[in-house]
């Protein structure tokens, strides 16, 4: 199946869910935040949020801001 | 005498708050949030892939401050866009305390008043302490202050301009009729004198970025912005003389000699 992950398409293997996701693609620590399809998903929601075929997850960390 | 900021019952010493992007170094940001004394500072959050995660100066030195964190919610454009950010932000940053943008036109990043009023509204109801960066139309911040929101935060000028204080007239309305509401001016403010001038005017605290990072030397940069906002509060506090048209001297005139001596010589 394929997902977006902050805009760019990447296919997976089969079915996950975010927490094993999230762990596969790297992510550490406590620093970032997810939503998936423009839907913040809480930290203690990771291991029983199921990634769909389709689905746009976008993560992210803080950046210098105005 | 104590004379400290007080928003959401949250009490400050400094009256300058200041934004953390576009310095040319991490370390160069820190040493001017320093040299600025500001405690309440503003960040963001983008996407990121874990590499770009593994050197982040930036959020290190943001975390040692130990200043207020205000996240914003800059670049969103729709009401859902910037609630799920603001949810995004108060898991990652550990506070309910939002900046929030609702961008109505991009050309010159004009807050949408609509957008804003819906969103503060939602967001209030989720339990953030909401500081809206709105433009200074009197009807717009009372609609806000209805929602909930404690503190505004009206715009000097669109965000980078440097152009200060530009419609004086609504800026003074608001703090005439709102004299109760913490007010900062947010964007615009291109000089220390500028600064000076909005907190001579009343208005409570002044937020700004741009005019600190992209001067030559931020970190001084950074210090006569501090020294200029407790100038414009010292004078705000003491009272300022009111303006007038026709000259009045400020030297006696009573027994000045030569005077009537003058006087004749008019008259002849």
């Amino acid at each position: 199946m394929q997902v977006l992950i902050n805009g760019e398409t990447q296919s997976l293997e089969s079915p996950l869910k975010l927490s094993a996701l999230l762990h596969q693609l790297g992510y550490r620590g406590e620093t970032f935040a997810v939503a998936i399809n423009g839907g913040f998903i809480p930290r203690t929601e990771y291991s029983n949020t199921q990634i769909n075929n389709g689905d746009s997850l976008d993560i992210v960390a803080p950046v210098v801001g105005g | 005498m104590s004379d400290l900021l007080t928003l959401y019952g949250k009490t400050f010493n400094s009256r300058l708050l200041v934004g953390t992007a576009l310095y040319p170094s991490p370390a160069i940001m820190r040493e001017s949030v320093q040299a600025s004394a500001s405690e309440i500072i503003t960040l963001s959050l983008r996407r990121q892939n874990p590499a770009q995660q593994q050197d982040n100066r930036f959020w290190d030195y943001i975390r040692e401050s130990g200043c207020q964190l205000l996240p914003n919610t800059a670049g969103c454009k729709s009401p859902r866009e910037a609630v799920e950010l603001a949810k995004m932000s108060q898991e990652i940053f550990q506070t309910d305390w939002l900046k929030l943008e609702v961008i109505g036109d991009d050309y010159n990043l004009q807050p949408d008043p609509f957008g804003l009023v819906e969103t503060a509204r939602e967001l209030i109801q989720l339990g953030f302490k909401v500081l809206p960066y709105c433009t200074d139309d009197l009807v717009l911040c009372r609609k806000l202050l209805d929602v909930g929101c404690e503190v505004l935060m009206p715009w000097g000028a669109p965000i980078g301009t440097g152009q200060g204080l530009l419609n004086k007239y609504n800026l003074q309305t608001l703090r005439e009729r709102l004299s109760d509401v913490p007010l900062i001016i947010d964007a615009g403010i291109g000089a220390p004198s500028q600064a000076a001038e909005a907190l001579e005017m009343g208005f409570d605290a002044v937020l700004l970025n741009t005019a600190i990072a992209k001067a030559q030397d931020p970190v001084l940069m950074a210090n006569a912005f501090k020294l200029a906002v407790e100038s414009g509060r010292a004078a705000f506090n003491a009272g300022l003389m009111l303006r007038r048209q026709t000259a009045s001297p400020s030297t006696p005139t009573l027994d000045m000699p030569f005077w009537q001596q003058a006087e004749s010589i008019l008259q002849d």
